[in-house]
Protein backbone atom coordinates (compact mmCIF):
# COMPACT_ATOMS: atom_id res chain seq x y z
CA UNK A 1 0.00 0.00 0.00
CA UNK A 2 2.77 2.39 0.88
CA UNK A 3 4.75 1.60 -2.25
CA UNK A 4 1.84 2.46 -4.51
CA UNK A 5 1.22 5.88 -2.97
CA UNK A 6 0.81 9.09 -5.02
CA UNK A 7 2.55 12.30 -4.15
CA UNK A 8 -0.02 13.17 -1.57
CA UNK A 9 0.03 9.71 -0.11
CA UNK A 10 3.84 9.87 0.06
CA UNK A 11 3.82 13.03 2.13
CA UNK A 12 1.24 11.27 4.22
CA UNK A 13 3.60 8.33 4.80
CA UNK A 14 6.43 10.77 5.44
CA UNK A 15 4.46 12.39 8.22
CA UNK A 16 3.44 8.98 9.39
CA UNK A 17 7.09 7.90 9.52
CA UNK A 18 8.07 11.02 11.40
CA UNK A 19 5.38 10.44 13.97
CA UNK A 20 6.48 6.84 14.23
CA UNK A 21 10.08 7.93 14.72
CA UNK A 22 9.02 10.40 17.36
CA UNK A 23 7.28 7.66 19.25
CA UNK A 24 10.10 5.12 19.17
CA UNK A 25 9.37 3.33 22.41
CA UNK A 26 11.95 3.92 25.10
CA UNK A 27 12.60 0.32 25.90
CA UNK A 28 14.55 -0.63 28.95
CA UNK A 29 17.66 -2.44 27.70
CA UNK A 30 19.08 -5.45 29.44
CA UNK A 31 21.75 -4.60 32.01
CA UNK A 32 24.46 -6.14 29.85
CA UNK A 33 23.48 -4.00 26.84
CA UNK A 34 23.09 -0.63 28.54
CA UNK A 35 26.38 1.14 27.81
CA UNK A 36 27.89 4.06 29.69
CA UNK A 37 28.87 7.37 28.14
CA UNK A 38 32.42 8.67 28.60
CA UNK A 39 31.45 11.25 31.15
CA UNK A 40 29.22 8.78 32.92
CA UNK A 41 32.08 6.31 33.11
CA UNK A 42 34.37 8.90 34.70
CA UNK A 43 31.65 9.80 37.19
CA UNK A 44 30.91 6.19 38.06
CA UNK A 45 34.60 5.38 38.35
CA UNK A 46 35.15 8.32 40.72
CA UNK A 47 32.25 7.36 42.97
CA UNK A 48 33.97 4.65 45.07
CA UNK A 49 36.97 6.94 45.67
CA UNK A 50 34.67 9.75 46.71
CA UNK A 51 32.68 7.42 48.96
CA UNK A 52 35.79 6.19 50.79
CA UNK A 53 37.11 9.74 51.14
CA UNK A 54 33.76 10.98 52.46
CA UNK A 55 33.46 8.19 55.03
CA UNK A 56 37.04 8.83 56.20
CA UNK A 57 36.64 12.60 56.42
CA UNK A 58 33.40 12.29 58.37
CA UNK A 59 34.79 9.73 60.83
CA UNK A 60 38.03 11.66 61.26
CA UNK A 61 36.24 14.95 61.92
CA UNK A 62 33.96 13.24 64.41
CA UNK A 63 36.82 11.65 66.37
CA UNK A 64 38.95 14.83 66.32
CA UNK A 65 35.99 16.82 67.63
CA UNK A 66 35.82 14.54 70.64
CA UNK A 67 39.60 14.39 71.18
CA UNK A 68 41.90 16.78 69.31
CA UNK A 69 44.90 14.54 70.04
CA UNK A 70 43.34 11.41 68.53
CA UNK A 71 45.94 9.52 66.49
CA UNK A 72 43.82 6.89 64.77
CA UNK A 73 42.13 8.97 62.07
CA UNK A 74 44.26 12.08 61.46
CA UNK A 75 42.86 14.93 59.38
CA UNK A 76 44.13 15.51 55.82
CA UNK A 77 46.02 18.58 57.05
CA UNK A 78 47.84 16.53 59.69
CA UNK A 79 48.72 13.82 57.17
CA UNK A 80 49.94 16.38 54.63
CA UNK A 81 52.09 18.04 57.25
CA UNK A 82 53.63 14.72 58.28
CA UNK A 83 54.18 13.72 54.66
CA UNK A 84 55.76 17.08 53.80
CA UNK A 85 57.96 16.78 56.85
CA UNK A 86 59.26 13.40 55.69
CA UNK A 87 59.68 14.60 52.13
CA UNK A 88 61.45 17.92 52.72
CA UNK A 89 63.01 18.07 56.21
CA UNK A 90 66.30 16.15 56.54
CA UNK A 91 66.37 13.55 59.27
CA UNK A 92 68.19 14.81 62.38
CA UNK A 93 70.30 11.72 62.76
CA UNK A 94 71.18 10.66 59.20
CA UNK A 95 70.55 13.90 57.32
CA UNK A 96 68.47 12.06 54.70
CA UNK A 97 65.15 13.13 53.30
CA UNK A 98 63.35 10.10 54.69
CA UNK A 99 60.59 9.74 52.09
CA UNK A 100 62.98 9.82 49.16
CA UNK A 101 65.53 7.59 50.81
CA UNK A 102 62.78 5.06 51.61
CA UNK A 103 61.33 5.26 48.10
CA UNK A 104 64.72 4.84 46.48
CA UNK A 105 65.68 1.88 48.65
CA UNK A 106 62.34 0.14 48.06
CA UNK A 107 62.20 0.73 44.32
CA UNK A 108 65.76 -0.53 43.84
CA UNK A 109 64.82 -3.76 45.65
CA UNK A 110 61.52 -4.06 43.82
CA UNK A 111 62.92 -3.50 40.33
CA UNK A 112 65.99 -5.63 40.97
CA UNK A 113 63.80 -8.50 42.15
CA UNK A 114 61.19 -8.19 39.43
CA UNK A 115 63.87 -7.57 36.78
CA UNK A 116 65.71 -10.70 37.81
CA UNK A 117 62.47 -12.68 37.77
CA UNK A 118 61.60 -11.30 34.31
CA UNK A 119 64.96 -12.32 32.92
CA UNK A 120 64.65 -15.80 34.37
CA UNK A 121 61.06 -16.09 33.13
CA UNK A 122 62.08 -15.09 29.63
CA UNK A 123 65.03 -17.47 29.42
CA UNK A 124 63.43 -20.46 31.14
CA UNK A 125 59.93 -19.84 29.81
CA UNK A 126 61.04 -19.77 26.18
CA UNK A 127 63.35 -22.74 26.66
CA UNK A 128 60.63 -24.79 28.37
CA UNK A 129 57.94 -23.75 25.91
CA UNK A 130 59.94 -24.17 22.73
CA UNK A 131 62.36 -27.06 23.30
CA UNK A 132 60.73 -30.41 24.20
CA UNK A 133 63.85 -31.73 25.95
CA UNK A 134 64.13 -28.71 28.24
CA UNK A 135 60.39 -28.99 28.92
CA UNK A 136 60.75 -32.62 30.01
CA UNK A 137 63.75 -31.63 32.14
CA UNK A 138 62.45 -28.51 33.91
CA UNK A 139 58.66 -28.25 33.74
CA UNK A 140 57.94 -30.70 36.64
CA UNK A 141 60.49 -28.89 38.81
CA UNK A 142 59.09 -25.44 38.06
CA UNK A 143 55.55 -26.70 38.66
CA UNK A 144 56.53 -27.92 42.13
CA UNK A 145 58.52 -24.76 43.00
CA UNK A 146 55.42 -22.75 42.05
CA UNK A 147 53.42 -24.09 44.99
CA UNK A 148 56.02 -23.36 47.70
CA UNK A 149 54.78 -20.33 49.68
CA UNK A 150 57.62 -17.81 49.19
CA UNK A 151 57.16 -16.24 52.63
CA UNK A 152 57.93 -19.63 54.17
CA UNK A 153 61.33 -19.37 52.49
CA UNK A 154 62.04 -15.97 54.00
CA UNK A 155 63.73 -17.27 57.19
CA UNK A 156 65.85 -19.60 55.07
CA UNK A 157 66.90 -16.71 52.85
CA UNK A 158 67.77 -14.53 55.83
CA UNK A 159 69.82 -17.34 57.37
CA UNK A 160 71.54 -18.30 54.13
CA UNK A 161 72.06 -14.85 52.58
CA UNK A 162 72.20 -12.61 55.63
CA UNK A 163 69.93 -9.67 56.37
CA UNK A 164 71.22 -7.48 53.52
CA UNK A 165 69.79 -6.56 50.14
CA UNK A 166 70.51 -9.96 48.57
CA UNK A 167 67.97 -11.77 50.72
CA UNK A 168 65.21 -9.23 50.02
CA UNK A 169 65.82 -9.14 46.27
CA UNK A 170 66.01 -12.93 46.18
CA UNK A 171 62.71 -13.20 48.05
CA UNK A 172 60.97 -11.00 45.49
CA UNK A 173 62.56 -12.87 42.58
CA UNK A 174 61.74 -16.30 44.00
CA UNK A 175 58.26 -15.14 44.89
CA UNK A 176 57.23 -14.04 41.41
CA UNK A 177 59.53 -15.91 38.99
CA UNK A 178 58.00 -19.43 39.01
CA UNK A 179 54.53 -18.23 38.04
CA UNK A 180 56.03 -16.02 35.34
CA UNK A 181 58.10 -18.90 33.98
CA UNK A 182 55.00 -21.08 33.70
CA UNK A 183 52.99 -18.33 32.10
CA UNK A 184 55.62 -17.56 29.47
CA UNK A 185 56.15 -21.28 28.79
CA UNK A 186 52.40 -21.66 28.26
CA UNK A 187 52.30 -18.70 25.91
CA UNK A 188 55.15 -20.15 23.86
CA UNK A 189 53.45 -23.55 23.71
CA UNK A 190 50.29 -21.82 22.46
CA UNK A 191 52.11 -20.38 19.44
CA UNK A 192 50.25 -21.62 16.35
CA UNK A 193 52.17 -24.65 15.01
CA UNK A 194 51.44 -23.27 11.55
CA UNK A 195 53.74 -20.30 12.19
CA UNK A 196 56.52 -22.50 13.55
CA UNK A 197 56.23 -24.84 10.55
CA UNK A 198 56.24 -21.90 8.17
CA UNK A 199 59.33 -20.34 9.76
CA UNK A 200 61.11 -23.67 9.22
CA UNK A 201 60.17 -23.73 5.55
CA UNK A 202 62.13 -20.46 5.23
CA UNK A 203 65.18 -22.09 6.78
CA UNK A 204 64.74 -20.81 10.31
CA UNK A 205 66.75 -22.74 12.91
CA UNK A 206 65.85 -23.05 16.59
CA UNK A 207 67.83 -19.95 17.55
CA UNK A 208 66.67 -17.64 14.76
CA UNK A 209 63.08 -18.73 15.38
CA UNK A 210 63.47 -17.72 19.04
CA UNK A 211 64.75 -14.32 17.93
CA UNK A 212 62.32 -13.56 15.14
CA UNK A 213 59.19 -15.49 16.05
CA UNK A 214 59.01 -16.54 19.71
CA UNK A 215 60.49 -13.45 21.33
CA UNK A 216 58.37 -10.84 19.56
CA UNK A 217 55.21 -12.89 19.92
CA UNK A 218 55.86 -13.43 23.64
CA UNK A 219 56.69 -9.81 24.43
CA UNK A 220 53.12 -8.55 25.07
CA UNK A 221 52.45 -11.50 27.35
CA UNK A 222 55.74 -10.92 29.19
CA UNK A 223 54.81 -7.33 29.90
CA UNK A 224 51.36 -8.38 31.12
CA UNK A 225 53.12 -10.94 33.29
CA UNK A 226 55.33 -8.26 34.85
CA UNK A 227 52.28 -6.06 35.50
CA UNK A 228 50.54 -8.91 37.29
CA UNK A 229 53.70 -9.88 39.18
CA UNK A 230 54.17 -6.39 40.61
CA UNK A 231 51.30 -6.95 43.06
CA UNK A 232 52.92 -9.96 44.78
CA UNK A 233 56.31 -8.27 44.42
CA UNK A 234 55.17 -5.35 46.58
CA UNK A 235 53.82 -7.81 49.11
CA UNK A 236 57.15 -9.63 49.38
CA UNK A 237 59.06 -6.35 49.46
CA UNK A 238 57.07 -4.96 52.37
CA UNK A 239 57.20 -8.27 54.22
CA UNK A 240 60.99 -8.45 53.87
CA UNK A 241 61.44 -4.81 54.86
CA UNK A 242 59.16 -5.18 57.85
CA UNK A 243 61.31 -7.97 59.25
CA UNK A 244 64.85 -6.82 58.62
CA UNK A 245 65.75 -3.45 57.20
CA UNK A 246 66.98 0.01 58.10
CA UNK A 247 65.17 1.94 55.38
CA UNK A 248 62.41 1.42 52.89
CA UNK A 249 58.71 2.16 52.57
CA UNK A 250 57.68 -1.08 54.30
CA UNK A 251 60.25 -0.57 57.03
CA UNK A 252 58.95 2.94 57.74
CA UNK A 253 55.33 1.80 58.00
CA UNK A 254 56.17 -0.94 60.43
CA UNK A 255 58.52 1.35 62.40
CA UNK A 256 56.02 4.13 63.00
CA UNK A 257 53.30 1.60 63.79
CA UNK A 258 54.86 1.47 67.27
CA UNK A 259 53.88 5.10 67.81
CA UNK A 260 50.43 4.72 66.23
CA UNK A 261 51.55 7.30 63.65
CA UNK A 262 48.61 6.95 61.32
CA UNK A 263 49.52 10.38 59.93
CA UNK A 264 52.61 8.74 58.40
CA UNK A 265 51.21 5.29 57.62
CA UNK A 266 48.24 6.46 55.59
CA UNK A 267 50.19 8.84 53.31
CA UNK A 268 52.79 6.11 52.84
CA UNK A 269 50.10 3.64 51.74
CA UNK A 270 48.75 6.21 49.29
CA UNK A 271 52.29 6.90 48.07
CA UNK A 272 52.93 3.17 47.50
CA UNK A 273 49.63 2.93 45.64
CA UNK A 274 50.61 5.85 43.43
CA UNK A 275 53.99 4.27 42.67
CA UNK A 276 52.30 0.97 41.79
CA UNK A 277 49.71 2.64 39.54
CA UNK A 278 52.41 4.67 37.78
CA UNK A 279 54.54 1.57 37.16
CA UNK A 280 51.55 -0.28 35.78
CA UNK A 281 50.67 2.60 33.47
CA UNK A 282 54.25 2.84 32.22
CA UNK A 283 54.32 -0.89 31.48
CA UNK A 284 51.05 -0.66 29.56
CA UNK A 285 52.56 2.17 27.49
CA UNK A 286 55.72 0.13 26.96
CA UNK A 287 53.68 -2.77 25.61
CA UNK A 288 52.01 -0.51 23.04
CA UNK A 289 55.40 0.86 22.08
CA UNK A 290 57.17 -2.48 21.77
CA UNK A 291 54.31 -4.54 20.25
CA UNK A 292 52.02 -2.19 18.34
CA UNK A 293 50.65 -5.18 16.41
CA UNK A 294 49.19 -6.67 19.60
CA UNK A 295 47.19 -3.52 20.34
CA UNK A 296 45.04 -2.86 17.28
CA UNK A 297 43.26 0.44 17.48
CA UNK A 298 46.29 2.28 18.84
CA UNK A 299 48.31 3.59 15.94
CA UNK A 300 48.58 1.43 12.85
CA UNK B 1 60.21 -28.66 -10.15
CA UNK B 2 60.59 -31.84 -8.20
CA UNK B 3 59.05 -35.22 -8.52
CA UNK B 4 57.05 -36.49 -5.56
CA UNK B 5 56.81 -40.21 -4.92
CA UNK B 6 54.62 -41.50 -2.11
CA UNK B 7 54.79 -45.21 -1.50
CA UNK B 8 52.67 -47.33 0.88
CA UNK B 9 52.07 -44.38 3.19
CA UNK B 10 50.27 -45.07 6.46
CA UNK B 11 49.30 -42.85 9.36
CA UNK B 12 47.69 -43.87 12.66
CA UNK B 13 46.98 -41.99 15.87
CA UNK B 14 47.01 -44.76 18.44
CA UNK B 15 44.31 -47.20 17.36
CA UNK B 16 42.74 -44.82 14.91
CA UNK B 17 44.02 -45.29 11.40
CA UNK B 18 43.77 -42.19 9.25
CA UNK B 19 45.62 -43.08 6.07
CA UNK B 20 46.55 -46.43 4.59
CA UNK B 21 48.15 -47.71 1.42
CA UNK B 22 48.55 -44.29 -0.15
CA UNK B 23 50.54 -44.51 -3.38
CA UNK B 24 50.97 -41.62 -5.74
CA UNK B 25 53.61 -40.22 -8.06
CA UNK B 26 53.55 -36.59 -9.16
CA UNK B 27 55.68 -35.43 -12.06
CA UNK B 28 57.60 -32.13 -11.79
CA UNK B 29 55.31 -29.18 -12.45
CA UNK B 30 52.07 -31.04 -11.83
CA UNK B 31 49.25 -29.40 -9.87
CA UNK B 32 47.57 -31.95 -7.63
CA UNK B 33 44.19 -31.17 -6.11
CA UNK B 34 43.27 -33.31 -3.12
CA UNK B 35 39.59 -33.56 -2.24
CA UNK B 36 37.63 -35.72 0.14
CA UNK B 37 35.08 -35.62 2.91
CA UNK B 38 35.92 -33.72 6.10
CA UNK B 39 38.25 -35.67 8.37
CA UNK B 40 39.33 -38.07 5.65
CA UNK B 41 43.01 -37.37 6.24
CA UNK B 42 43.87 -35.21 3.26
CA UNK B 43 45.23 -32.45 5.49
CA UNK B 44 47.19 -35.05 7.44
CA UNK B 45 48.66 -36.20 4.13
CA UNK B 46 49.71 -32.64 3.37
CA UNK B 47 51.26 -32.19 6.81
CA UNK B 48 53.27 -35.37 6.27
CA UNK B 49 54.53 -33.99 2.95
CA UNK B 50 55.45 -30.81 4.82
CA UNK B 51 57.28 -32.72 7.54
CA UNK B 52 55.11 -31.26 10.31
CA UNK B 53 53.82 -34.77 11.06
CA UNK B 54 55.52 -38.12 10.61
CA UNK B 55 54.03 -41.10 8.82
CA UNK B 56 53.56 -44.38 10.66
CA UNK B 57 54.72 -46.35 7.66
CA UNK B 58 55.77 -46.00 4.04
CA UNK B 59 58.03 -43.51 2.36
CA UNK B 60 57.80 -40.04 0.81
CA UNK B 61 60.42 -39.08 -1.75
CA UNK B 62 60.73 -35.54 -3.05
CA UNK B 63 63.39 -34.94 -5.69
CA UNK B 64 65.65 -37.97 -5.36
CA UNK B 65 65.68 -38.74 -1.65
CA UNK B 66 63.23 -39.37 1.21
CA UNK B 67 62.13 -36.20 2.97
CA UNK B 68 63.65 -35.27 6.33
CA UNK B 69 61.04 -35.49 9.09
CA UNK B 70 60.83 -31.74 9.70
CA UNK B 71 59.87 -28.75 7.54
CA UNK B 72 62.65 -27.49 5.25
CA UNK B 73 62.97 -24.83 2.55
CA UNK B 74 62.44 -27.57 -0.05
CA UNK B 75 58.68 -27.44 0.61
CA UNK B 76 56.68 -24.23 1.00
CA UNK B 77 53.29 -24.06 2.65
CA UNK B 78 50.27 -21.76 2.65
CA UNK B 79 47.82 -22.43 5.48
CA UNK B 80 44.22 -21.28 5.73
CA UNK B 81 44.70 -19.80 9.21
CA UNK B 82 47.81 -18.27 10.77
CA UNK B 83 49.15 -17.97 7.26
CA UNK B 84 51.36 -14.91 7.96
CA UNK B 85 53.28 -13.58 10.97
CA UNK B 86 51.00 -11.17 12.86
CA UNK B 87 53.83 -9.25 14.52
CA UNK B 88 55.34 -8.09 11.23
CA UNK B 89 54.07 -5.68 8.59
CA UNK B 90 53.46 -6.94 5.06
CA UNK B 91 56.92 -5.87 3.92
CA UNK B 92 58.60 -7.24 7.05
CA UNK B 93 56.81 -10.55 6.51
CA UNK B 94 58.47 -10.83 3.10
CA UNK B 95 61.87 -9.67 4.38
CA UNK B 96 61.69 -12.33 7.07
CA UNK B 97 62.17 -15.00 4.40
CA UNK B 98 65.66 -13.74 3.53
CA UNK B 99 66.41 -13.13 7.22
CA UNK B 100 65.66 -16.75 8.06
CA UNK B 101 67.44 -18.06 4.97
CA UNK B 102 70.67 -16.29 5.91
CA UNK B 103 70.81 -18.35 9.11
CA UNK B 104 73.04 -15.75 10.78
CA UNK B 105 73.23 -15.40 14.56
CA UNK B 106 70.89 -12.39 14.52
CA UNK B 107 68.25 -13.92 12.25
CA UNK B 108 68.54 -10.82 10.08
CA UNK B 109 70.49 -9.76 7.00
CA UNK B 110 72.30 -6.44 6.75
CA UNK B 111 73.79 -4.08 4.19
CA UNK B 112 73.72 -4.92 0.50
CA UNK B 113 71.95 -8.20 1.11
CA UNK B 114 69.16 -6.41 2.96
CA UNK B 115 68.79 -3.89 0.16
CA UNK B 116 68.52 -6.70 -2.39
CA UNK B 117 66.01 -8.53 -0.24
CA UNK B 118 64.02 -5.33 0.19
CA UNK B 119 63.91 -4.75 -3.55
CA UNK B 120 62.83 -8.32 -4.15
CA UNK B 121 60.17 -8.02 -1.46
CA UNK B 122 58.79 -4.79 -2.89
CA UNK B 123 58.66 -6.30 -6.37
CA UNK B 124 56.79 -9.28 -4.97
CA UNK B 125 54.36 -7.04 -3.07
CA UNK B 126 53.61 -5.24 -6.31
CA UNK B 127 53.25 -8.53 -8.12
CA UNK B 128 50.47 -9.66 -5.76
CA UNK B 129 48.89 -6.21 -5.60
CA UNK B 130 49.80 -5.32 -2.03
CA UNK B 131 52.17 -2.41 -2.65
CA UNK B 132 49.74 -0.05 -0.93
CA UNK B 133 49.66 -2.25 2.18
CA UNK B 134 53.39 -2.66 2.71
CA UNK B 135 53.46 -1.07 6.16
CA UNK B 136 50.24 -2.55 7.50
CA UNK B 137 50.08 -5.34 10.05
CA UNK B 138 48.17 -8.47 8.97
CA UNK B 139 45.42 -7.70 11.50
CA UNK B 140 44.39 -4.76 9.35
CA UNK B 141 44.47 -6.71 6.07
CA UNK B 142 41.40 -8.49 4.69
CA UNK B 143 41.37 -12.28 4.44
CA UNK B 144 42.14 -12.17 0.72
CA UNK B 145 45.03 -9.76 1.21
CA UNK B 146 46.45 -11.95 3.97
CA UNK B 147 46.37 -14.99 1.69
CA UNK B 148 48.00 -13.04 -1.13
CA UNK B 149 50.72 -12.02 1.30
CA UNK B 150 51.08 -15.62 2.46
CA UNK B 151 51.48 -16.87 -1.13
CA UNK B 152 53.99 -14.11 -1.92
CA UNK B 153 55.96 -14.96 1.21
CA UNK B 154 56.01 -18.66 0.43
CA UNK B 155 57.11 -18.06 -3.16
CA UNK B 156 60.02 -15.88 -1.97
CA UNK B 157 61.25 -19.00 -0.20
CA UNK B 158 61.66 -20.54 -3.70
CA UNK B 159 60.32 -23.99 -2.71
CA UNK B 160 60.57 -26.93 -5.08
CA UNK B 161 57.14 -28.06 -3.95
CA UNK B 162 54.30 -25.74 -2.97
CA UNK B 163 51.79 -27.13 -0.48
CA UNK B 164 48.42 -25.41 -0.04
CA UNK B 165 46.11 -26.34 2.84
CA UNK B 166 42.67 -24.99 1.89
CA UNK B 167 44.27 -21.64 1.18
CA UNK B 168 41.09 -19.96 -0.05
CA UNK B 169 38.62 -21.75 2.22
CA UNK B 170 37.74 -18.65 4.23
CA UNK B 171 37.44 -16.21 1.33
CA UNK B 172 34.41 -14.70 -0.42
CA UNK B 173 33.58 -16.22 -3.82
CA UNK B 174 34.61 -13.11 -5.79
CA UNK B 175 37.96 -12.83 -4.03
CA UNK B 176 38.41 -16.55 -4.52
CA UNK B 177 38.23 -16.23 -8.31
CA UNK B 178 40.86 -13.46 -8.16
CA UNK B 179 43.08 -15.69 -6.07
CA UNK B 180 42.65 -18.56 -8.55
CA UNK B 181 43.92 -16.33 -11.35
CA UNK B 182 46.85 -15.12 -9.27
CA UNK B 183 47.80 -18.62 -8.22
CA UNK B 184 47.57 -19.99 -11.77
CA UNK B 185 49.78 -17.16 -13.09
CA UNK B 186 52.37 -17.68 -10.37
CA UNK B 187 52.34 -21.43 -10.89
CA UNK B 188 52.99 -20.97 -14.62
CA UNK B 189 55.75 -18.41 -13.89
CA UNK B 190 57.56 -20.52 -11.29
CA UNK B 191 56.71 -23.98 -12.59
CA UNK B 192 56.86 -25.71 -9.24
CA UNK B 193 54.99 -28.85 -8.26
CA UNK B 194 51.84 -27.94 -6.32
CA UNK B 195 49.77 -30.04 -3.93
CA UNK B 196 46.55 -28.35 -2.84
CA UNK B 197 43.98 -29.59 -0.34
CA UNK B 198 40.54 -28.11 -0.91
CA UNK B 199 36.90 -28.55 0.05
CA UNK B 200 35.78 -26.89 -3.14
CA UNK B 201 35.43 -29.45 -5.95
CA UNK B 202 35.10 -26.70 -8.54
CA UNK B 203 38.34 -25.16 -7.39
CA UNK B 204 40.04 -28.58 -7.52
CA UNK B 205 39.06 -29.05 -11.15
CA UNK B 206 39.70 -25.47 -12.16
CA UNK B 207 43.24 -25.22 -10.81
CA UNK B 208 44.56 -28.77 -10.80
CA UNK B 209 46.11 -30.77 -13.57
CA UNK B 210 45.10 -33.80 -11.60
CA UNK B 211 42.37 -34.47 -9.04
CA UNK B 212 42.87 -37.04 -6.29
CA UNK B 213 39.99 -38.18 -4.10
CA UNK B 214 40.67 -39.46 -0.57
CA UNK B 215 38.13 -41.88 0.83
CA UNK B 216 37.82 -45.03 2.88
CA UNK B 217 37.43 -48.26 0.92
CA UNK B 218 37.09 -50.55 3.91
CA UNK B 219 34.57 -50.04 6.68
CA UNK B 220 34.20 -51.75 10.04
CA UNK B 221 30.79 -50.86 11.50
CA UNK B 222 31.90 -51.91 14.99
CA UNK B 223 35.09 -49.83 14.92
CA UNK B 224 34.83 -47.00 12.40
CA UNK B 225 38.43 -45.87 12.87
CA UNK B 226 39.87 -49.33 12.14
CA UNK B 227 40.59 -48.47 8.51
CA UNK B 228 42.03 -45.34 7.00
CA UNK B 229 41.43 -43.43 3.81
CA UNK B 230 43.37 -43.94 0.63
CA UNK B 231 43.34 -42.46 -2.85
CA UNK B 232 40.21 -43.84 -4.49
CA UNK B 233 40.15 -41.77 -7.63
CA UNK B 234 42.94 -40.25 -9.66
CA UNK B 235 41.93 -38.16 -12.64
CA UNK B 236 44.43 -36.46 -14.92
CA UNK B 237 43.01 -33.32 -16.49
CA UNK B 238 44.06 -31.83 -19.76
CA UNK B 239 44.57 -28.17 -19.01
CA UNK B 240 43.57 -27.12 -22.49
CA UNK B 241 40.13 -28.65 -22.40
CA UNK B 242 37.81 -27.94 -19.52
CA UNK B 243 36.93 -30.69 -17.12
CA UNK B 244 33.69 -32.29 -18.14
CA UNK B 245 30.68 -31.68 -15.98
CA UNK B 246 30.31 -35.44 -15.71
CA UNK B 247 33.73 -35.80 -14.04
CA UNK B 248 32.90 -33.00 -11.65
CA UNK B 249 29.59 -34.63 -10.79
CA UNK B 250 31.26 -37.98 -10.27
CA UNK B 251 33.85 -36.60 -7.86
CA UNK B 252 31.23 -34.49 -6.12
CA UNK B 253 29.19 -37.61 -5.50
CA UNK B 254 32.23 -39.37 -3.99
CA UNK B 255 33.02 -36.51 -1.66
CA UNK B 256 29.37 -36.12 -0.81
CA UNK B 257 29.08 -32.44 -1.63
CA UNK B 258 25.63 -30.94 -1.83
CA UNK B 259 26.53 -27.99 -3.97
CA UNK B 260 27.16 -29.59 -7.32
CA UNK B 261 25.87 -26.60 -9.30
CA UNK B 262 28.27 -24.19 -7.69
CA UNK B 263 31.11 -26.67 -8.22
CA UNK B 264 30.41 -26.82 -11.94
CA UNK B 265 30.06 -23.05 -12.05
CA UNK B 266 33.44 -22.54 -10.35
CA UNK B 267 35.08 -24.93 -12.77
CA UNK B 268 33.77 -22.91 -15.66
CA UNK B 269 34.71 -19.52 -14.18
Amino acid sequence: MLARGTGAAQTGTGANLASQLASVPKTRLRLINATVSRGGAVLLGALPFAAVAAVYLASSAQRLAVNANDKLLPSPAQMWAAFLDLATVPDKRSGDLILWADTYASLVRLFAGVGLATLVALLLGIAIGFIPRVRAFLLPFVTVVCVIPPLALLPILFIALGLGETAKITLIAIGVAPVMVRDIANRVMELPPELVAKAQTFGGNSWTMVLRLVLPQTMPRLITCVRLALGPAWLFLIAAEAIASTEGLGYRIFLVRRYLSMDVILPYVVWITLLAVATDWLLARLSRLVSPWAHPGSGK
Amino acid sequence: MSRIVVHALEKSYGDARVLERVNVTAEPGEFLSLVGASGCGKSTFLRILLGQEQQSGGVVIIGDRPIVPEPTPQRGIVFQRYSVFPHLTALQNLLLVEDFRSGGPFGRVFGARRRTARQEAETMLERVGLAHARDLYPASLSGGMQQRLAIAQTLLGRPQVLLLDEPFGALDPGIRVEMHELLTELWIEHGMTVVMVTHDIGEAFKLGTRVLVFDKVRHDPQFPSAYGATITYDLKLDRKSRASARDVAEVAAMVGTTRLDSAIATTAS
